[in-house]
């Protein structure tokens, strides 16, 4: 991709979009660069939220009255816009969860679990969230099926050739990172995904990074199930989306009982709702489900290709300024990234870089990024990370630099 | 800036860089492994206590400036105390690094008061207490790990 010295839109205008941004911290202007954590919300999904809580605020599919009638509209209108955000065939297909990590846990428990037991594996890779390695194992302690796991390459990849190598007969079930959130590294999702096709092994992409950065086709990537978080695409926490087969949604049983996913219930047996309602016991986050909506709906009008055209500009600026820092190395240096810089200072730990940044008003991640497994590869306990989403401006990777660089001096071994 | 250099003071920052007693000790009375998960902080504390009076104290571990200066400068100051004055010491340096104190003057714990500022940063205050909760499992002979969390 050709650099591109500024975005193909008015920076500013979208800026005054974001409410959070024109603030101060510490009397400094706020350079906002830890958006893999969690990215801000436009003011259009704010005042969706708002919108649900003033005027609609009632519980959905039960109500009789006007209210109930709206909310359950908006609630349902979200969960099109979601599937018209991933090309999903139909929004039934897509189940509202709290977030990825509930969604890894509810094919963990309901999919994955009646086709595993003892001496069977489940693949994942060395650059997996935590999110997507702990109910594997939770599963394992459960039926007996072992984690079996792609090694991380030194630069941060994932070779096709080793998931291959790895696919072996006991293997039931794959999950890997669509982006590596403490690495940024973009895996070769299409190509792993051809490869659980021709073994016939149903897998599932954990897009909780890539969903801000990449346009998402499920019907051409190839996967069983797609998970991603509303507030890492500008929408608002504690609501996410696990897409699914509906062939499989439709055979899996239930994950958690409760109102809402049943058809009918009686104490000699109950039966379950339709999809996707049958994965949505007891009052769903509707407020932050009519957020996300409003927030991909957002995305969509701005286009996904314009921002990342713009956050890989950032991240390659990033990439170079910081790189000229004596004693600083870049973690992760993937041939295809996106978003995310990791980085480490000889002499500083990440978390003092994180506390002198802040008081810079820069504000970025400092820690394992739940990914301890990763620093392991890398011999490292923590890394600083900057995270980019597509508000972010050039003058901001200079802050982001000065700042670092101010670290680097009060650090170094004088 | 003034502010961070309240907590980046050049005695941290020496310390970090050159932790004194940072060493492992062959066969100590007492040790502890502390933990702080939300930073990968891990250090371990050992201790040759005799008659009831620390006589030496190390540790290694890897961490931020603070918790590693914070852990030289521990050492240097319950060497050669006896167990109750560390206890004493304890109490002193939590209160300033929590900010509560009580009245009690920075000023009577000695060098450890370079460590005051970190009271202006409370999500640091578990750096700089790591140290001193480890050594306190190992005084009571505390077999699981220390965690901050």
């Amino acid at each position: 991709m050709t650099r591109i010295a500024r975005p193909d839109y008015d920076l500013e205008s979208v800026r005054s979009e974001f409410p959070t941004l024109g603030q101060t911290v510490y009397d400094r202007p706020l350079v906002y660069l830890d958006n893999a954590a969690t990215a801000q919300m436009p003011a259009k999904a704010i005042d969706a939220v708002r919108e649900f809580q003033t005027r609609d605020r009632s519980n959905i599919h039960r109500g009789v009255h006007a209210l109930s009638v709206r909310a359950t509209e908006h609630y349902e209108a979200a969960r099109v816009t979601a599937s018209r955000f991933i090309n999903a065939t139909s929004p039934k297909e897509c189940v509202f969860v709290r977030g990825t990590t509930e969604a890894v846990n509810l094919v963990a428990w309901s999919f994955v679990r009646p086709r595993v037991s003892e001496g069977d594996s489940i693949l994942i890779t060395g650059l997996e969230h935590h999110s997507n390695i702990v109910p594997w194992q939770l599963l394992g302690e459960a039926t007996g099926a072992r984690l079996k796991v792609v090694p991380l390459r030194d630069d941060g990849t994932i070779s096709v050739d080793d998931f291959a190598q790895a696919l072996t007969p006991d293997v039931r079930f794959a999950s890997f990172a669509h982006v590596s959130n403490a690495l940024g590294t973009v895996n070769p999702v299409g190509s792993l995904t051809a490869l659980c096709r021709e073994k016939n092994i149903p897998c599932l992409i954990d897009g909780a990074q890539a969903a801000p950065h990449i346009p998402i086709d499920v019907k051409e990537l190839g996967a069983d199930f797609y998970a991603f978080s509303g507030h890492k695409v500008y929408g608002p926490t504690g609501i996410g989306i696990l897409w699914g087969r509906a062939q499989h949604l439709e055979a899996m049983p239930p994950w958690q009982g409760g109102g809402e996913m049943i058809s009918s219930v009686s104490f000699e047996g109950s039966t379950w709702n339709a999809i996707p309602h049958k994965f949505e016991a007891g009052t769903p986050n509707i407020g932050g489900a009519i957020g996300l909506g409003a927030a991909l709906e957002w995305l969509m009008d701005f286009g996904i290709a314009k921002a990342a055209a713009w956050e890989t500009a950032l991240l390659e600026h990033a990439t170079q300024v910081l790189g000229t820092i004596p004693g600083l190395r870049i973690i992760g240096t993937a041939p295809e990234k996106a978003g995310v810089l990791s980085f480490v200072i000889e002499g500083a730990h990440p978390h003092d870089i994180g506390t002198i940044l802040d008081r810079d008003g820069v504000a970025i991640r400092a820690g394992h990024h739940c990914a301890e497994p990763v620093m392991r590869h890398f011999g490292i306990p923590a890394t600083a990370r900057a995270s980019f989403a597509l508000y972010n401006t050039m003058e901001e990777i200079e802050a982001l630099s000065g700042s670092v660089r101010r670290v680097q001096e009060m650090f170094a071994d004088v | 800036m003034s502010d961070l250099r309240d907590l980046y003071q050049e005695v941290i920052l020496d310390h970090n860089r050159s932790p004194h007693n940072f060493r492992e000790m062959p066969s100590p009375t007492a040790h502890a492994d502390g933990h702080n998960p939300l930073c990968g902080d891990t250090l371990t504390v050992y201790l040759d206590i005799e008659d009831g009076m620390v006589k030496d104290v190390s540790f290694v571990g890897s961490g931020c400036a603070i918790s590693k200066a914070s852990a030289s400068l521990m050492t240097d100051v319950v060497k050669g105390k006896t167990l109750e004055e560390v206890r004493e010491i304890f109490e002193g340096f939590h209160g300033m690094v929590t900010g509560e104190s009580g009245g009690q003057s920075p000023a009577s714990l000695g060098k450890l008061a370079v460590l005051e500022g970190v009271s202006e940063f409370p999500v640091r205050v578990k750096c700089a207490t790591l140290a001193w909760h480890t050594l306190m499992a190992a005084l009571e002979g505390q077999s699981d790990p220390v965690s901050t969390e």
